[in-house]
């Protein structure tokens, strides 16, 4: 078996013609992850007692004749922002190096259930804060496909993996764009799937109205089954959706001739050149597939980027309050008293973006400065979910670049936090309203960096952007 | 600047935060930039708009209550595990109130 090039499909074949037993394939599969992780530092920690008992329980399941479920044997990757029982779950921050979860989040219980394989968690940027994975306390992630630049982030380790083989599937986070800009700099699927559609209990809280679990794969059909496995209405999440899941592979077999799809003016300005090549050769794909494509406008895109950093940042700080000392985390030496253990385990612990964006988020929650900002910010938020729900209103999808640029160089950007936030700007306008979104791979600039194209739909339609997806992977593999 | 080291210290005694005498000063730096910055949402009209506190979408009538019932909590053992400094069933902490 080929483990870096594994597809969902050969191993299930594989399994049930009896090639190899899962057993066999857990170990290969983490003996080849072991073996490659140094050239990205993708994983921070294996977890091969569990994904041995895993496996050992898809072969019992073959053995007796039964369906052995749809992720049988599939190895997948976990952001180390999802909690895993009695396997160490850091956030990519020294304040839980040693945190070892009671209890495994909801994906990770449905995972198993399908017969995934929980191989390792992967890098991360601290608390899923950043967009180049070189905010990880223990130490950034390089891009499998050009070792001196980001993966992107904040689920670049995740990104890494699935592109360099080390695992079949993935699961990121996505708050502002973590899973679709690490997937569009490694040339590979990554989808944010409707606010709401998976649970996130036992997602590590960052900015709770924005945080999401999504699939990261190598193709949009695996991405689809991965989402499939993790959908649905979680009583342990109070905001999971109780609309029904339909069949996300069987919808991907339809037609896209005549589907509406809309190209927003403002997402196509600030482009490198080559990306803005790549993007209007992939609408020039879709167009051939038939695809009704008309330019459209959402007004409100070039204040997203403020909005969001005070969203997301206003919640993140009162997220991380319970990162004190006293619970989870280590605990400063210098706690003389009560206020300086909290202080002092903050200071000590956190690393620079956390701490930045906690002042940031602290400082526009403040007392005078409430209405300015955080209201303000709500309202310009209605103001974005209203220019997707006319844009929904006249297509069916829209299609857009994920990000201005291709992988930048590491250390490129980490002294300059305005330009790495602007870099999430398609992203986090998707965010904000909720709506899935997905970055699918169009193509490579002339010096191989991977740029992905964007699809976004309205709410729980993503049978409609996997069917577009899925369309434009095989326009392009002819 | 429009943010102050003044402003800066305020901030981080609100958010539990020791800083170093360098980081007040980056980040004095960094939370006027980014500030400035977000000014430009002055520049979009919202009268009138509510405020939009978490996604809205058509639902279901079904309430997202879960069932009352009882679940067996995790326990003070497996709760204290990751402690820094448990002790007789508890978290402990520095003294509170002096004597």
């Amino acid at each position: 078996m080929d483990i870096p090039s594994l597809t969902i499909g050969q191993i299930r074949d594989g399994l049930l013609a009896r090639r190899f037993s899962a057993v066999e394939l857990a170990r290969e599969s983490l003996r080849f992850a072991e073996a490659h992780n140094s050239a990205t530092n993708a994983y921070l920690r294996f977890s091969p007692e569990r994904a041995l008992g895993a496996a050992a329980h898809v072969d019992e399941k073959i053995a007796r004749g039964e369906d052995p479920g749809p992720l049988a044997a599939v190895p997948v990757a976990v952001k180390d922002v999802i909690v895993t029982k009695n396997v160490v779950t850091t956030c990519g921050s020294k304040l839980l190096a040693n945190y070892v979860p009671p209890y495994d989040a909801t994906a990770i219980v449905r995972l198993e259930k399908a017969g995934a394989l929980i191989l390792g968690k992967t890098n991360c940027d601290e608390f899923a804060m950043g967009s180049s994975t070189e905010n990880s306390a223990f130490g950034p992630v390089r891009n499998p496909l050009a070792p001196d630049r980001v993966p992107g982030g904040s689920s670049g380790g995740s990104a890494a993996a699935v592109a360099q083989g080390t695992a079949v599937l993935a699961l990121g986070s996505d708050t502002g764009g973590s899973i679709r800009q690490p997937a569009s700099f490694c040339g590979i699927v990554g989808v944010t799937p409707t606010y709401g559609r998976v649970s996130r209990y036992g997602l590590t809280a960052f900015a709770s109205s924005l945080d999401h679990i999504g699939p990261m794969a190598r193709s949009a059909g695996e991405a689809a089954v991965l989402l499939q496995a993790i959908a649905g209405r979680d009583p342990m999440d109070a905001t999971s959706a109780e609309a029904p899941v339909p069949d996300y592979t069987e919808s991907m077999h339809g037609n896209v001739q005549g589907l509406k799809l809309g190209l927003p003016r403002e997402y196509l300005k600030d482009l490198t050149s080559e990306t803005g090549d790549l993007i209007s050769a992939a609408v020039a794909t879709l167009r051939k597939l038939g695809c009704d494509i008309r330019e459209i406008n959402l007004p409100a895109t070039d204040y997203a980027v403020g909005c969001y950093y005070i969203i997301a940042t206003a919640e993140a700080s009162s997220n991380l309050a319970r990162y004190d000392g006293v619970r989870y985390t280590s605990r400063s030496a210098a706690s003389g008293t009560l206020s300086e253990m909290y202080r002092n385990t903050r200071g000590e612990g956190f690393g620079a973006e956390c701490k930045r964006r906690i002042m940031l988020g602290t400082y526009v929650l403040s007392a005078g400065y409430y209405d300015a900002y955080y209201l303000k910010a709500q309202k310009v938020r209605a103001l974005i979910a209203r220019d997707f729900a006319r844009a929904f209103a006249e297509v069916d999808a829209i299609v857009a670049p994920v990000s201005p640029f291709p992988a930048f160089r590491l250390g490129e950007k980490i002294d300059d936090p305005l330009a790495m936030y602007l870099s999430d700007i398609y992203t986090i306008t998707g965010s904000l309203a909720g709506i899935p979104c997905m970055s699918v791979p169009c193509g490579c600039t002339a010096a191989g960096l991977p740029v992905g194209m964007q699809i976004l739909a309205n709410h729980f339609d993503e049978p409609t952007m996997f069917r577009l997806a899925d369309a434009f992977e095989r326009a392009r593999a002819n | 600047m429009k943010i102050t080291e003044k402003d800066v210290r305020y901030v981080a005694e609100l958010a539990n935060l020791s800083l170093t005498d360098a980081e007040v000063q980056k980040f004095q730096a960094d939370l006027d930039e980014i500030l400035g910055y977000v000014e430009r949402l002055n520049e979009i009209d919202t009268a009138g708009v509510e405020p939009m506190a978490q996604v809205l979408y058509a639902a279901g009538g079904k309430d997202t209550w879960r069932a009352d019932r009882e679940v067996p909590p995790i326990g003070a053992e497996i709760a204290l595990a990751n402690a820094p400094q448990p002790g007789a069933g508890y978290f402990k902490v520095p003294k509170v109130i002096e004597r």
